[in-house]
């Protein structure tokens, strides 16, 4: 359970850990170690350079954009820290309905929310949030800078499109539209463990859109406008495929897909509705 | 092949300290093995039992889940900088000592850092609010009851001192 040895480096700049990332090495950007300290301590990783992107400032922010701007969020966010944000609660509440979902709050005070997006765990919540609002993220490398949309972010289990030379700055979560709504819900063993399955639900006018995690390698979002209340479950079994692991077999998530989105899609009528009484 | 060491300088509990140690050694094992300071124990290493809970810069973390390297610029807090300036126990400790909130101790240092922050947070915790403080913390031996009494029993001996919380390394 110790990791294997490594070398590293601890720049102050991007600019410096782009550079520390180039070349061949096998290298890994530490950002809050709360997933990557584990699987080097089971040996499941072994990078052979670490560069730790916690001494570079600047990258802590949480900003909102504009007039109908949405909320960016820096690669040294931490959890915790965009939980309590009451801009990103007031521009785009499904964050915060999300996050309070992952892990505990300890784990929280040092994960970065960017680094669970780039991890590209298809259990993880905040991926299938930035799925379904179709945020994006912006990376810089060796030759500048890009924004991958979250469509080509999550290629597979665990696996994101950004090169190894390349690391995450910051994400963009788009603003929940006036008069649209948002929900989230999940079933977990316990609070704070990754779900057997979560949905979450944007509904806006006649738009329904749910996005799940826990369901298929990647986060996975379903179009279900214009289905009727009833049949909601079933239209989005219909374009989904449960899978078995060690902790549900699939016939079990399958009935968690039924009930969650029925339940979410409820959830977040419901939120629209409030939020354009609130405006009235 | 030898490995690199590297000069780290940990703030722990008001002391500097100065070590050398490998990038990969775990917080949690510099605690223990390079600065003496075995009542953070290690559980899991993976960071699921809590029982390495410590407070950086006031906040509880993992101490398994970081790098030594990576905590030069923090002030840490481990059980063992919990107790008041005059060596007596601390409301949290003194707390679980009134409750019966432990058995075999192994649990115990992470859920004292916890709740320490946990009731500065929020010195008037409800039931609920209680139990979720230490949710992310295993212990073994106690099902948990006497802790959620001991968090209660904190919250009022706190009140009872008139003096906040002890601040724990928190920044001004
Ligand atoms: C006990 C426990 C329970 C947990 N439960 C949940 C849960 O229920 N839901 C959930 O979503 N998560 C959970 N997590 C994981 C947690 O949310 C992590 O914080 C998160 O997945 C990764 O963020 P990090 O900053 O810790 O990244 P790290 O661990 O530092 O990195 C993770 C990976 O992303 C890469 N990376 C990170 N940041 C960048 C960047 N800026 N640029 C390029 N690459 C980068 C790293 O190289 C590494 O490959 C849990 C963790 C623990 C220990
Ligand atoms: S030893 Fe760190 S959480 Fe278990
Ligand atoms: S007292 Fe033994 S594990 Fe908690």
């Amino acid at each position: 359970m110790k990791p294997a040895p490594f070398e590293y480096r601890r720049p102050g700049t991007i600019a410096e850990a782009v550079a520390a990332l180039a070349g061949g090495t096998e290298s890994k950007v530490l950002a809050g170690g709360q997933s990557l300290v584990p699987l080097l301590s089971m040996r499941l990783a072994a990078p052979a350079l670490l560069v730790d992107i916690n001494a570079i400032p600047g990258l802590d922010t949480i900003e909102v954009e504009g007039e109908d701007g949405g909320v960016r969020v820096g690669a040294l966010a931490r959890h915790a820290a965009v939980l309590a944000s009451p801009d990103v609660r007031r521009v785009q509440p499904l964050v915060p309905m999300a996050l309070a979902n992952v892990a505990h709050a300890t784990i929280r005070n040092r994960g970065t929310t960017v680094g669970s997006l780039v991890h590209a765990d298809a259990a993880a919540e905040m991926p299938a949030v930035l799925a379904l609002l179709g945020g994006s993220v912006e990376v810089a490398g060796p030759a500048g800078r890009r924004t991958i949309s979250a469509d080509e972010l999550f290629v597979g289990p665990l696996e994101s499109s950004l090169a190894h030379d390349e690391i995450a700055l910051s994400a963009y979560f788009p603003a929940l539209a006036p008069g649209a709504g948002v929900a989230f819900e999940e079933i977990a063993r316990r609070h704070g463990d990754y779900a057997l399955v979560g949905a979450a639900a944007l509904v806006d006018g006649d738009s329904v859109r749910v996005g799940y995690l826990s369901v298929a390698d990647v986060p996975t979002v379903v179009d279900l406008s214009g289905v009727p209340e009833a049949g909601l479950g079933d239209a989005a079994l219909a374009r989904l495929e449960p899978g078995d692991d060690i902790h549900a077999t699939a016939e079990y998530r399958a009935q968690l897909v039924r009930v969650l989105t029925a339940r979410v899609v409820r959830s977040a009528r419901e939120h629209a509705r409030q939020s354009r009484e609130g405006r009235r | 092949m030898t490995e690199e060491l590297h000069d780290v300088r940990l703030s722990v509990n008001g002391t500097m300290y100065e070590i050398q140690v490998p990038a990969r050694r775990l917080l949690s094992d510099a605690l223990r093995h390079d600065l003496g300071l075995t009542g953070t124990h290690v559980g899991c290493e993976h960071g699921v039992c809590g029982a390495c809970t410590i407070l950086v810069d006031g906040e509880p973390m993992r101490s398994c889940l970081m790098f030594a390297v990576s905590a030069v610029d923090h002030e840490l807090t481990t059980v063992e900088g919990l107790t008041n300036e005059d060596g007596s126990l601390s409301p949290v400790q003194q707390a679980f000592s009134e409750c019966h909130g432990l058995q075999c101790g192994f649990c115990t240092p992470g859920f004292l850092t916890t709740i320490t922050a946990g009731l500065r947070d929020n010195p008037t915790p409800t039931h609920e609010e209680a139990r979720d403080m230490i949710a992310g913390n295993l212990c073994r031996c106690t099902g948990y009851q006497n802790i959620v009494k001991a968090v209660e029993r904190a919250a009022v001996l706190v009140d009872l001192a008139e003096a906040p919380a002890p601040e724990a390394g928190r920044r001004p």
